[in-house]
């Protein structure tokens, strides 16, 4: 996926990614000059929606947090060289488990135990759903990119037939399930530690953005620090290698995909026990897709993707503010904006290698005669 | 090194097929090629040697227009020649045949050959122009080929043979030939070797790459040797020696022959018993294999690649199932029901060196300390429970590049940037630190270049005479010859025989490659 470049580490790691991004914020800023926009404008306001008014960065943190979720759950799968597709299916089943803990449990027991029986529901529940296009995978050899992306269908059409049937609340039109007991609504940020966080305003970041950092961390544990890990990035570089090592590829490739599936789950934590309060039809809206962008530019590390989601997150938050500043821009912007950075990010992450590469050492060479 | 240029006393008078002057090519940091110069004599076999990563490949890749020179120029036929695709190179009548062949397997002969000149948008035209200059290649040249059999039902030194007769069929007047031989039998090498001189006859230059130095003695008019990225010097073939050629590929005098002792063999640790395998196919990759393995011993097995080592090697290690037969190691009996992994494997005391590092032997994108436990990074003293230890992992490879002589011994570098001989150390010493009882080893040298091959040979022979049991897999005759105490020879997946190494010659063991028995061999 990735091609080998020969540049040194902190210019492929950072300079390019920046390059990237600037080449996509220049295309967007070009659009917009031709909506009859002043495209700085545009930009600072887009920076202020997403930062400095009031709760705003509250919002951009819990835009965030499902970024970090669905983007953690890509790149999992991607170190055993699985192209998960299926994370928006995972979100939703996840949010299925969760939502049943919350449902039942809820308005009895005390949130220090429905919480985090819902959060290992959202992980069991989004596992499984990565589990079975897994063992697709690792057994039958069932393509991993078409069958999760069935799976994202097979996931919506069990969530309608739910939230119209028999998860509805009584006597509403709506589909969505009844309201969850308090136990199982997890407290936003700024409610918490007794005012400490105010300054982030009123807004619907909650303590699943500290869970996320767990996840980011326990992440890189698990990949770089255990044998599982070591056993996931053989897989994915050279199966071959695994093989020969006594490496079980197949089982490794479903643990992979599992692990995925659960990551991809927790995004429900965020979106149902922290925000909406109930099981809403939809409620995934392309954060399992965006993922796949966020671990394509977070280079498939947790530092990489924790900035890949701030960054994702501020484009989602402030294009808001676009919306509503500018009558000529609307809404979408924000969209065409993810498009462009998936686009010069993912598709031609590597333009500007050979530019740099030879700019980089035409500088060295210059260093060097300099030094003599 | 000036000094050593030019000795061969050639003038002006002669009509060079080729010169290149002051040509050299980096990529990044490295110099592939440094101010190479090269005179090739019309209508003679040049050879060039040189170890692996000495530049040879990239030098051809040059000519042949693949690669753009950072510096130099080039002549061919006198003529100031500035090549940028091969294209240009096939024009001027330059004729490459590749390592690995570009041919389409599932496509008959006279397809192959016709493929870049079908003429019209009919076939018709094509098919008897190809078919014509197949006829006249075969008789003039004795390279006498079906032009309607199936590129894969053909043996590989009929399918080389098409590959030179695509190369020449357009006019080549310079044909240049990369590591030809590496997968031939030495009897196939033979008529490869029947058809280049009596092209060299006809007036076609030729130019050899090899790091074989007995071809170079047997087939060269002149020979130019690299070290480095570097033309180190340039001789008539019959006024040099082997060894002379080897001290100016490595830099210093090399041991060409392996010093060994006799064999002590005790114990038998690996007994084979009628042993067969399938492919998921259904077609028979091994047919009744039985054998037997002693500590302190080397049995080699001989054969042309791809008649059912490779096989063996992965069932023996674990890594393939067992179909028919059994076999008992280490007091284990392995069969189609009682079955053992590569990690139980290794854990009683079988070792394994792949066959291919690239493919199964290392992870290239993974750093050397990361390659230096796999496999073993189940074992406790690489961390305990589930977490890994970063120093013990550290300083285990520090151990291996220190004892094994890796350079350079960087535990942080990745593996696809160690030269092919020091890859193939990590490798050897991952598995023969592990104290193995018994050793399987495949093409231990493939790839390497002089210097290292000499110190892994002496290497599996400290571990034979140390009372290891090894079963030593390689296509290179001279050193299957050299380092086995006993040489089984495999041909179709089936043993021809098994003969004593002091009695066996390189012709009889060639014969049995080929399918004829031993006796007859004899």
């Amino acid at each position: 996926m990735t091609p080998t470049s020969d540049l040194p580490r902190w210019a492929d790691v950072f300079l390019l990614p920046l390059l990237n991004l600037l080449a996509a914020l220049a295309v967007c800023g070009v659009i917009i000059f031709f909506l009859g926009e002043n495209p700085f404008n545009a930009l600072w306001v887009m920076i202020k929606g997403a930062f400095f008014y009031s709760g705003s960065l509250g919002y951009t943190l819990y835009y965030t947090t499902n970024f970090i979720f669905t983007g953690l759950a890509v790149a999992i799968a991607f170190h055993a060289m699985m192209f998960n597709i299926g994370g928006e299916g995972q979100a939703y089943i996840g949010g299925l488990g969760a939502g049943l803990v919350a449902l039942w449990l809820g308005a009895s027991l005390p949130m220090i135990l429905v919480i985090p029986l819902a959060v290992f529901a959202a992980a069991l529940f989004g596992a499984a759903w990565g589990l079975i296009p897994g063992l697709l995978q690792a057994y039958r050899g069932s393509h991993i990119v078409i069958t999760t992306i069935m799976f994202n269908f097979i996931a919506g059409s069990i969530m309608v037939w739910l939230l119209v049937g028999p998860l509805i609340e009584q006597g509403q039109q709506s589909p969505q399930t009844p309201k969850f007991g308090d136990g199982a609504l997890v407290p936003k940020l700024h409610e918490t530690a007794g005012g400490l966080f105010s300054f982030l305003g009123n807004s619907p970041l909650n303590l699943s953005f500290v869970l996320a950092l767990f996840c980011l961390v326990g992440f890189w544990i698990l990949i770089w620090r255990t044998k599982l890990g070591y056993e996931i990035r053989t897989v994915g570089q050279n199966p071959e290698a695994a093989r020969y090592a006594g490496i079980n590829v197949p089982k490794i490739i479903v643990i992979a995909m599992a692990l995925s599936g659960a990551l991809a789950g927790l995004l429900a934590i965020n979106e149902l026990l922290g925000v909406q309060h109930r099981v809403v039809l939809n409620f995934t809206s392309g954060y399992g897709f965006t993922g796949i962008a966020v671990a394509l530019m977070g280079r498939n590390h947790p530092v990489g993707i924790f900035l890949a989601s701030f960054l994702f997150g501020a484009i989602y938050q402030g294009g808001a503010e676009l919306d509503f500043e500018f009558q000529t821009i609307t809404r979408d912007m924000a969209l065409l904006m993810q498009g462009m950075i998936i686009l010069f990010s993912g598709a031609l992450a590597y333009m500007f290698n050979p530019w740099v590469s030879r700019i980089l050492r035409r500088w060295i060479k210059q260093g060097e005669a300099a030094r003599v | 090194m000036t000094d050593d240029k030019n000795t061969d006393g050639r003038t002006s008078a002669h009509s060079f097929a080729l010169n290149l002057a002051g040509v050299s090519k980096s990529f990044g940091a490295v110099r592939a090629n440094h101010d190479i110069n090269l005179d090739v004599l019309a209508g003679s076999i040049h050879g060039i040697v040189g170890e692996n990563g000495a530049g040879k490949s990239t030098l051809m890749n040059i000519i042949f227009g693949l690669h753009a020179p950072d510096k130099g120029s080039m002549h061919v036929f006198g003529e100031r020649a500035s090549i940028k695709s091969s294209a240009d190179a096939i024009s001027l009548g330059l004729g490459m045949v590749h390592q690995h062949f570009m041919l389409v397997p599932n496509m008959s002969v006279l397809d192959n050959v016709m493929l870049g000149s079908e003429g019209g948008y009919l076939l018709s035209e094509g098919r008897e122009q190809t078919l014509k200059t197949l006829d006249n290649l075969s008789s003039a040249f004795g390279m006498g080929v079906d032009p309607t059999a199936i590129i894969e039902d053909l043996p590989v030194g009929i399918r080389q043979r098409v590959e030179i007769i695509k190369a020449i069929k357009g006019g080549a007047r310079v044909l240049i030939l990369d590591e030809p031989t590496g997968v031939l039998t030495p009897g196939e090498a033979q008529q490869l070797f029947d058809i280049l001189r009596s092209l060299r006859d006809d007036g076609v230059t030729i130019l050899l790459i090899t790091h074989k130095l007995d071809e170079i003695m047997s087939i060269t008019d002149h020979v130019s040797i690299m070290r480095d990225g570097e033309m180190v010097a340039h001789r008539e073939t019959r006024k040099t020696t082997p060894q002379e050629l080897a001290r100016l590929m490595v830099g210093r005098d090399v041991l060409l022959s392996v010093d060994k002792g006799p064999a002590n063999p005790s114990d038998i640790k690996l007994k084979v018993s009628s042993l067969g395998c399938t492919s998921s196919a259904g077609s028979s990759l091994l047919k009744n294999v039985s054998f037997d393995l002693r500590a302190g011993e080397i049995l080699g097995v001989a054969g042309v690649a791809g008649n059912g080592q490779t096989e063996l090697l992965e069932i023996l290690s674990g890594m393939r199932k067992v179909t028919t037969g059994k076999f008992e190691v280490l007091q284990r009996v392995i069969d189609k029901e009682r079955s053992l992994t590569p990690e139980h494997m290794r854990a009683i005391g079988v070792a394994h060196i792949p066959e291919d590092r690239h493919e199964h032997g290392l992870v290239l994108s993974f750093e050397a300390q990361e390659n230096a436990m796999l496999g073993y990074h189940r074992d406790p003293r690489f961390g305990r429970g589930s977490l890994l230890d970063d120093k013990e992992i550290r300083d285990h490879c520090v151990e291996l590049m220190t004892k094994h002589d890796v350079r350079p011994p960087n535990p942080d570098l990745h593996a696809r940037n160690f030269s092919g001989g020091n890859q193939q150390k990590i490798v050897i010493g991952r598995e023969v630190d592990q104290k193995p009882e018994v050793l399987l080893i495949g093409q231990p040298t493939r790839g390497v270049d002089v210097g290292a091959i000499e110190f892994i040979h002496r290497q599996l022979i400290q571990l034979r005479d140390e009372g290891c049991a090894i079963l030593l897999v390689s296509v290179e005759l001279e050193e299957i010859l050299s380092l086995s105490d006993r040489i089984m020879v495999m041909n179709e997946g089936e043993i021809v025989g098994i003969v004593d190494q002091k009695t066996a010659s390189q012709e009889q063991v060639g014969m049995m490659m080929a399918g004829v028995g031993a006796e007859v061999a004899a």
